[in-house]
């Protein structure tokens, strides 16, 4: 059964942290992945964290699925140095496709190894055993049984992960696309201990960081008599108040004198365009197909245009928090960090300690959606420990969030499309400016320690992310401009480059099928020859009436794409009230479907879908990092604000389950297309077309 | 300096060592050793540090020991007992309502004292009464439905 082609068998690149063997190879004994107790609790060890998505259910019902366990049996151990394979990095939506692979081998072999051992002790063939709710039967008289803690007895399996044990195929499925209540939940609703923010360690301090006015800037002189019941730690420009109680700390931080020298200016906000076009860039040309410039003047009408999209924060609700406690040759970190291992190696490098000297366990933090302070404040906390050698918790407020997280960095896009007289899309020339999207090394507290600026980056990826679209168009050029940096911080926030690529590439469809005078959807449709495309376009059209009349100053707007273009489809259609004479744009409705092969929990998925949804149209409308010469602006609720009640429109959703087909993730596929659908649903409305986020009543009245 | 306050929180009198001036938030979360109420903004903007002062929800990361001393403060602890959960917390996971989960103490708490106000709230009153608490996952809709959820079961178990 194992070699035949199931919903999880597709091969990815082969042996990288982005293989789905990948993580097996490192870890490749049953015993890495999971334990049976003598109770039958099922503990789970997984290197990949939730981090708030409810994804660690969705492992837990593979688990339970695959080795014939009731789910409630099943604990999570999720992120710990300690106990927990290295799976790289929590990114991507690459949870269940990846995590999930390694747990499904991983319970598979376990279940055959308890198969072997039942069979000998029961005296029956294999083929005899039945095995139900973690219970081995045999299937005929005498009725003989048992159950998966008394053949283990407490003790460990032995034995390596083939890839070769029987998997269950999606018909037999009893508990894997099962709509599983959140495991998490209960506790999180009744206050028990939850969060990072929770973990409470005795003999505990409270610490802040009293960080420079802006990034760059030197100490100059620092009077450490002006605290009282704070101890100072300086180290370089790095400097912290440790104290009894939280209070005092935060008290601390406004009392202490310091200066700095600031060395850096920013480009004005409102050059910042002009300014990202200027820079030194490497080129990419990730797609090439026909001959772009000579079917560009062919072409009977040509549409060209750019697209713009703004630093943007992650702006978790819960500013990062971090529990250090460091001793010269061993220190325990309580982080949520989205990658543990990763994690201990840099704070091995700022620590002066060996990694194997180091834990770093995951303890949730507030929804983070990419790289945020988490990591960040990790490093603050066990440089705080480190020096004065008592455990240490730090709390970074909200401006210390706002100003000092990784943004998502601005990007800039540009479209060239030609139509021949049939109003086909013969040619597409689309050029994007941006700096990689996941940044290296680059914890704050050892930028401030050394005074050196963080290392360059030594991948270049993500801003490409949905750069090609999905459509059939014989002439096609994509290309990516590559920029070191920013003058802000970046690095990974929900679809890196997909979503501003999105937004560009869909606002163009739309303005295509303008020049073409035909329908959006219909324009959509006759460039897609993938039928899972097609289904899911048709579908989220037909849902939300599209063609059906609406209120004057209504209007409806269409996006799809593929994400990564080769793993979920997903199609959004918007409804937008616009106020033509304020500019103010009301998302009433959207309508989405989405279709990322097998699900494994359509109630966690919609969940998924809804959050993307909000938080996309919230991006979309309102949220944009604000700057003056060298200081970020945008620092609380009031100048960074999000979508609140009053303005959530109505989300509804149409799943597409295809069991046959890979599970490929939801984490950020419905993230992509929300900006391009408002969008074009404000053109139809308004027949303002608005090419920069956020969509300000001032750009859509302009 | 101990400020000799003394708070009552979940039925139950507490001696507080924190200077007066001091938000109620941290002698709940660091002296009471209590998770629930969250630190997200300080600046009474997001709603994940609210409590009940009497039936009224609040925000306490501003607010002052002192003025919180004048009532009594109830906790999302607070709201269930050792063997039943509260209506609201039942309808919250009936409903799935969260992601993350870390406003989810904000939204509890905000509902239960819409709910003892309004017992049959419309949806735009739900909305009102939760738009000064801030949900970054984008779980409002489930939520909305979660207060619904939990007034036809106030409704039904006559609480």
């Amino acid at each position: 059964m194992a070699d035949e082609p199931s919903a999880w068998n597709e091969s990815w690149e082969e042996d990288s942290d982005w293989s789905e063997t990948g993580a097996i190879k490192k870890a490749n004994q049953v015993d890495d992945w999971l334990a049976i107790d003598r109770d039958g609790t099922v503990t789970v060890f997984s290197g990949k964290i939730d981090s708030g998505t409810g994804v660690q259910t969705a492992l837990a019902q593979i688990v339970a699925e695959e080795l014939d366990v009731p789910i409630e049996r099943v604990q999570m151990v999720m992120g710990d140095t300690a106990r927990t394979p290295d799976e790289g990095i929590t990114a991507g939506s690459t949870t269940i496709r990846l995590g999930g692979f390694a747990l499904r081998h991983a319970s598979a072999e376990a279940r055959r190894a308890l198969l072997e051992m039942a069979s000998h002790r029961l005296d029956a063939a294999l083929d005899e055993l039945v095995v139900r709710d973690g219970v081995i039967s045999v299937s005929h008289p005498p009725a003989q049984t048992i159950t998966f803690a008394e053949l283990m007895g407490g003790k460990r399996f032995n034995r390596a992960i083939t890839l070769q044990a029987p998997l269950k195929r999606p018909e037999e499925y009893r508990i894997v696309g099962q709509p599983v209540p959140r495991l998490d939940l209960p506790r999180k609703f009744v206050g028990a201990p939850s969060f990072v923010h929770d973990v409470r360690v005795p003999g505990m301090l409270h610490a802040r960081v009293v960080r420079p006015p802006s990034s760059g800037a030197e100490l100059v002189s620092i009077d450490e008599t002006s605290v009282q019941d704070a101890r100072v730690v300086r180290l370089g420009n790095f400097i912290g108040v440790v104290a009894e109680r939280e209070e005092q700390a935060m008290r601390a931080t406004k009392q202490l004198k310091v200066e700095w020298r600031e060395t850096v200016r920013w480009p004005e906000m409102e050059e910042l365009h002009a300014f990202i076009r200027r820079q030194p860039t490497s080129d990419d040309t990730v797609r090439e197909e026909g001959k772009v410039e000579s079917a560009l003047r062919k072409a009977t009408a040509r549409v060209k245009a750019s697209y713009h999209q703004p630093f943007q924060a992650h702006a978790s609700i819960g500013p990062s928090c971090a529990v250090a406690d460091v001793h010269a040759d061993r220190a325990v970190i309580w982080c949520s960090t989205r990658g543990v291992y990763p994690l201990r190696d840099e704070l091995a490098n700022l620590l002066q300690m060996r990694p194997e000297e180091i834990q770093v366990i995951y303890a949730e933090g507030a929804g983070s959606y990419g790289h945020n302070g988490s990591d960040d404040v990790a490093a603050d906390a066990a440089v705080l420990s480190h020096a004065v050698g008592m455990p240490v918790r730090v709390q970074w407020g909200r401006e210390e969030e706002f100003a000092w997280e990784p943004f998502a960095p601005a990007m800039e896009m540009e479209v060239h499309g030609g139509l021949d007289k049939q109003g086909n899309v013969i040619a597409l020339a689309y050029d994007v400016w941006t700096p990689p999207h996941i940044a290296g090394a680059q914890l704050l507290a050892g930028q401030l320690i050394s005074g050196q600026p963080p290392k360059p980056p030594e991948w270049f990826g993500g801003g490409d992310r949905n750069a090609p679209t999905n459509y059939n168009i014989p002439n096609q050029r994509v290309k990516v401009h590559w920029l070191s940096g920013l003058p802000l911080r970046t690095s990974s926030m929900r679809s890196l480059g997909g979503a501003a690529n999105t937004f560009a590439n869909e606002s163009f469809m739309d303005e295509l099928a303008a020049a073409a005078k035909i329908d959006p959807l219909e324009f959509r449709l006759r460039h897609l020859v993938d039928l899972r495309a097609i289904e899911v376009v048709k579908n989220a059209a037909e849902h939300a009436g599209w063609g059906t009349p609406l209120p004057s100053g209504e209007g409806r707007g269409i996006a799809f794409a593929q994400y990564e273009n080769e793993a979920t489809y997903v199609a959004t259609v918007a409804q937008v009230r616009v106020d033509t004479t304020s500019g103010e744009v009301h998302v009433k409705r959207i309508v989405v479907a989405h279709d990322c092969g097998l699900i494994i929990n359509p109630d966690g998925l919609r969940n998924q879908i809804e959050g993307n949804v909000i938080q996309s149209t919230s991006r979309a409308l309102k949220e944009q990092v604000t700057w003056d010469d060298s200081h970020i602006t945008s620092l609380d609720w009031e100048s960074y604000p999000i979508l609140k009640f009053s303005e959530v429109p109505d989300v509804e959703i149409v799943l597409i389950n295809h069991p046959d087909q890979p599970a490929v993730g939801a984490g950020e596929p419905a993230t992509v297309t929300t900006a391009a659908a408002i969008a074009n649903a404000i053109f139809a409305a308004s027949g303002a077309r608005v090419r920069q986020i956020p969509f300000t009543p001032k750009r859509v009245k302009a | 300096m101990a400020s000799e306050l003394t708070i009552t929180v979940n039925g139950k009198q507490h001696r507080v060592e924190a200077t007066s001036d001091t938000p109620l938030l941290y002698v709940l979360r660091n002296e009471l050793g209590l998770n629930s109420p969250q630190f997200g903004c300080g600046s009474e903007t997001c709603g994940a540090c609210t409590v009940l002062l009497g039936a009224k929800a609040v925000k306490s990361c501003k607010l002052p020991v002192s003025e919180a001393a004048v009532g009594a403060i109830t906790t999302l602890e607070g709201l269930s007992t050792a063997e039943e959960l509260h209506p609201v917390q039942r309808a919250f996971i009936e409903e799935q309502a969260t992601q993350c989960g870390y406003c989810g103490n904000g939204m509890i708490m905000t509902t239960a004292a819409l709910l003892s106000k309004n017992p049959h709230p419309t949806d735009e009153q739900i909305r009102q009464a939760l738009d000064d608490n801030l949900c970054r996952c984008g779980a409002h809709l489930r939520i909305i439905r979660a207060v619904k959820r939990a007034a036809e079961l106030f409704e039904k178990e006559g609480a």
